[in-house]
C-alpha cells in the first residue's frame, strides 16, 4: 500500500468514490437548474424546495398508499413535476420578458413558503425512510465498504444525466426546444406549440429535482430544510459549469463532488467553502463559467 | 436577513395598575430566542415559547397581579443575528430576561451582551460548559445540561464497559469543540485513548467521508460530538456503511427525544446517552407532556423545553420576592440564594458559577418491540446523583468563584 500526501491510497480511493456519490446529487440537481435556465431563462430558486417535495412524496407514497421506493421513483417526479407545470402556468409564464431578478424573487418566495408549510406540519427533525430491501447491504471493495444503495445512486444518476443531455442536444424534440428559446416566433410559424413546450420543460426540470429528492430520501432524513442546505452549493456548481450548459452542469457536478470529497480528507473544516472558493476563481478567469457559451 | 418573528406576543395577565409600579415599565418581558426554523427547531423552537407560556400560567402570574409578556425570535444559529435580536430586544423592546438560546456560539455572544446590559440570561438550549467556566457571568444561569455533564454521563458509562479507544466526529463550532474536549478528558482520565478526530462543518448533510475516516482509525468507539440533524444523519449513514456491523460502536454524546423519533427505533435502538429530563419518568412529567404536546403540534417536550419551564418558574419566584426585575445581577443573586423547587426538576440549587444542579439520567433507546406508543422511546439505565452530575465548581476556572 502506498501513500499520497500522507494519506493511505486505500482511504483516498474510498474518498474519491464518495465524492462521486455526492457529485451525482449535485449533477442531478444542477442539471435541472441548467435545463430550466437554458430553456426558460428563469433562475429557479425553488429547486431545493422541489427536491424536498420529491423526498416527501416518496415518504407519503410509502406511508399512506403503501407504494414502495421503485414506484416512488416514477410517481414522485411526475407528481412534483405536475406542481411545477401549475406554477409555470400560474406565475412564471408572465415573467419571461422581465429581468431575471423577478423570476428569482418569485421562486425564492415560493421556496420559503413551501418549506415553511412543511416545517409547520412535519417539524424540523425529519422523517425516517428505509433503504429498499433489494438494495440493502453492501459490497466490500477491498479499499472500502460500498453500500449497494450508494452504488445504485451513482449508476442511476449517470444514466439520467446523459439521457437528459441526449434528449436536449441530440434529438429532434431537443432541437425544437433549443430553437424555441432562440427564436420563439419563428418556431411558432412552423406549427409548434411553444408555450406548451416551455411549460413541459419546466415541469421536466422540476421532476428532475424531485427525482434527486426520492434518491436522497433513504440516505438523509426527509426533512423540510433538506433542500435549502443543498441549493446554495448547487447554484455554485451551475455558475462554475456555466449557466444553461447541460453538459457543463453534469461534469462540474461530478467534478466538484470529488473535489469536495478530497477536501474532507485533507482539510475537513474547509469542505463547505471549497466550492465557493473555486467559484470565485472561475468567475475571475472565465466569467461565463467553464462550459459557458460566453457573453 | 433579519427575521424577527413576533411569534407569540402574549399578554398573559392584565394586572391592576398600582401593583406593578416596581417592575421596569410595569411589565416583566421574557424573550425566548432559539432556532425556530432550522436543524434544532423541534428540540427548542416554538416548543420553548409554549413551555415559557405554561410556566407563566402555572405560576399564576395573573392572580398575583403580575403582568408578564413573552416574545419569541429566530436566531438561525448565527451569532450575529442572535446578537442583533438581543440588543434590539433589550434597548428598544425592554425585554428583561433572555431564555433558551441553543447553539453555543450564539449563547456565548448573548452571554456578553446580557452581562453588559445587566439583564438576566437563562440558558436551557446551549451546551458549552464554558458558560459556567471561563466565560461565566453574574447575569447567567445555565439550567438544563452542559457538555461536561454529557461527557461525564455517557463517556464514563462507555469507557467503564470497555470502550477505551475513541475517534471523534465533531461539529466545527463552540459546542462541538467543548463537547469533544470534555469527553476526551473523561476518556483519558479513565485510562482510555483518543485515536483521532475530524471536524465537520455545521450543519452538514453527508457524513460518509468523515465516517470512512473514523472507520479507518480502527477506534472502538466513534463519539458524535454534534447535535440535531447532524447526529441523526451520522447515525443513519454509519448504519448504511456497516460501521456498527464492523465492530465499532457509536456514542451519541448529545441526542434528544425528537432525534430518536426521527431516526426510528429500528435504527436508534440500544443507543446509550445522557439527558436531564424525560417525559415518562414520573407522574408530574407525564402530566406536563400531556398538557404540552397538544400546544406544540403533538411534539412531546424535550429536556430543553422542560428546562425553559423550570427556569422561568424560578425566575418569576425570584422577581416576585424582590418585587423588581430592574437589576439583572440582583435577580440572579436572588435566584442563587433561593433553592429551586418545581414540578419538573424537583428540588435543586444554583451554584455561584451559575450552574443549576440536579440529577442527570443515563437512558437507553428501547427496542421496537418494547415501545408501547410513538413517544415511548427511552428506558432508564442509571441515575447520576446531583452531586456527581456536574463539573466540580473548582475545576471550571470561573472568575466568580473565589479561591
Amino acid at each position: 500500500m502506498f501513500e499520497i500526501f500522507g494519506i493511505p491510497s486505500q482511504a483516498l480511493f474510498g474518498q474519491l468514490l464518495i465524492g462521486l456519490i455526492n457529485g451525482s446529487f449535485y449533477a442531478l440537481l444542477s442539471l435541472g437548474l441548467a435545463v430550466i435556465f437554458g430553456m426558460l431563462n428563469i433562475i429557479n430558486f425553488s429547486h431545493g424546495a422541489q427536491y424536498m417535495l420529491g423526498a416527501f412524496a416518496a415518504y407519503f407514497l410509502l406511508q399512506v398508499a403503501g407504494l414502495n421506493y421503485w414506484v416512488a421513483l416514477v410517481v414522485a417526479p411526475i407528481a412534483v413535476g405536475f406542481t411545477g407545470v401549475v406554477i409555470e402556468r400560474l406565475f412564471l409564464q408572465w415573467l419571461y420578458k422581465l429581468d431575471h431578478l423577478y423570476g428569482l424573487l418569485l421562486t425564492f418566495g415560493l421556496a420559503l413558503i413551501i418549506e415553511g408549510v412543511f416545517r409547520n406540519y412535519f417539524g424540523s427533525s425529519g422523517l425516517p425512510y428505509r433503504v429498499p430491501d433489494a438494495l440493502q447491504g453492501g459490497q466490500n471493495l477491498g479499499f472500502m465498504f460500498l453500500p449497494n444503495y450508494r452504488a445504485w445512486v451513482i449508476v442511476f444518476s449517470v444514466v439520467v444525466c446523459f439521457a437528459t443531455w441526449f434528449l436536449i442536444e441530440r434529438t429532434r424534440l431537443g432541437a425544437n426546444l433549443r430553437a424555441a428559446t432562440e427564436n420563439p416566433t419563428l418556431v411558432r410559424a412552423f406549427g409548434i406549440n411553444v408555450p406548451r413546450m416551455i411549460t413541459l420543460t419546466y415541469g421536466f426540470g422540476v421532476g428532475l429535482a424531485a427525482l434527486a429528492g426520492v434518491m436522497a430520501a433513504p440516505i438523509y432524513n426527509v426533512s423540510p430544510q433538506m433542500g435549502s442546505d443543498l441549493i446554495i452549493i448547487v447554484f455554485a456548481v451551475v455558475v462554475i459549469g456555466g449557466m444553461g450548459s447541460i453538459m457543463g452542469a453534469i461534469l462540474t457536478g461530478f467534478g466538484l463532488g470529488v473535489i469536495e470529497g478530497l477536501t474532507k480528507v485533507f482539510f475537513p473544516e474547509a469542505s463547505n467553502t471549497v466550492i465557493f472558493v473555486i467559484m470565485a476563481i472561475v468567475l475571475l478567469i472565465r466569467p461565463s463559467g467553464l462550459f459557458g457559451r460566453g457573453t | 436577513m433579519k427575521r424577527i418573528i413576533g411569534l407569540a406576543t402574549l399578554a398573559v395577565a392584565i394586572g391592576c395598575g398600582t401593583a406593578q409600579a416596581q417592575y421596569s415599565d410595569g411589565v416583566i418581558k421574557i424573550g425566548v430566542m432559539n432556532d425556530m426554523s432550522g436543524t434544532y427547531a423541534d428540540l427548542t423552537g416554538p416548543g420553548s415559547v409554549v413551555a415559557a407560556q405554561m410556566a407563566v400560567e402555572d405560576f399564576g402570574a395573573a392572580a398575583k397581579g403580575l403582568k408578564v409578556e413573552i416574545v419569541g425570535a429566530d436566531h438561525q444559529n448565527k451569532p450575529d443575528i442572535g446578537s442583533n435580536v438581543v440588543r434590539s430586544w433589550i434597548d428598544t423592546d425592554k425585554v428583561d430576561v433572555i431564555v433558551d438560546v441553543p447553539t453555543s456560539s450564539v449563547a456565548l455572544a448573548v452571554n456578553e451582551i446580557v452581562r453588559e446590559k445587566n439583564k438576566v440570561f437563562l440558558i436551557s438550549g446551549a451546551a458549552a460548559s464554558n458558560l459556567t467556566g471561563d466565560k461565566c457571568s453574574p447575569n447567567t444561569v445555565h439550567w438544563t445540561y452542559d457538555t461536561w455533564a454529557l461527557a461525564n454521563g455517557t463517556g464514563n458509562a462507555i469507557v467503564k464497559t470497555g470502550g477505551k479507544n475513541w475517534f471523534f466526529l465533531t461539529a466545527d463550532y463552540a459546542f462541538g469543540h467543548a463537547l469533544e474536549r470534555d469527553t476526551a478528558a473523561v476518556v483519558e482520565k479513565n485510562g482510555g485513548k483518543v485515536m483521532g478526530k475530524v471536524r465537520h462543518p455545521f450543519p452538514a448533510t453527508d457524513f460518509s467521508s468523515f465516517l470512512l475516516q473514523a472507520q479507518a482509525s480502527k477506534a472502538q468507539i466513534i463519539g458524535l460530538a454534534n447535535a440535531g440533524a447532524d447526529t441523526t444523519n451520522a447515525i443513519k449513514q454509519a448504519a448504511e456503511f456497516g460501521i456498527v456491523k464492523g465492530g465499532q460502536s457509536l456514542a451519541a454524546l448529545l441526542i434528544f427525544i425528537s432525534d430518536v423519533k426521527a431516526l426510528g427505533l429500528p435504527t436508534a435502538q440500544g443507543l446509550v446517552f445522557t439527558e436531564a429530563w424525560y417525559w415518562d419518568l414520573n407522574d408530574a412529567n407525564r402530566d406536563f407532556a400531556k398538557r404540552f404536546a397538544p400546544r406544540n403540534k403533538g411534539i412531546h417536550p424535550s429536556m430543553i423545553h422542560a428546562g425553559v419551564y423550570s427556569a422561568v418558574t424560578h425566575y418569576l419566584k425570584a422577581v416576585t420576592e424582590l418585587k423588581s426585575d430592574a437589576d439583572g445581577k440582583a435577580v440572579v443573586a436572588k435566584m442563587k440564594a433561593t433553592p429551586t423547587d418545581d414540578k419538573l426538576f424537583g428540588k435543586g440549587t444554583i451554584r455561584a458559577d451559575g450552574r443549576k444542579i440536579h440529577p442527570m439520567y443515563l437512558f437507553e433507546v428501547k427496542k421496537p418491540e418494547e415501545s408501547k406508543g410513538p413517544w415511548d422511546l427511552y428506558k432508564l439505565r442509571a441515575t447520576i446523583p446531583a452531586n456527581e452530575a456536574f463539573r466540580p465548581i473548582g475545576e471550571g476556572k470561573c472568575p466568580l468563584v473565589s479561591g
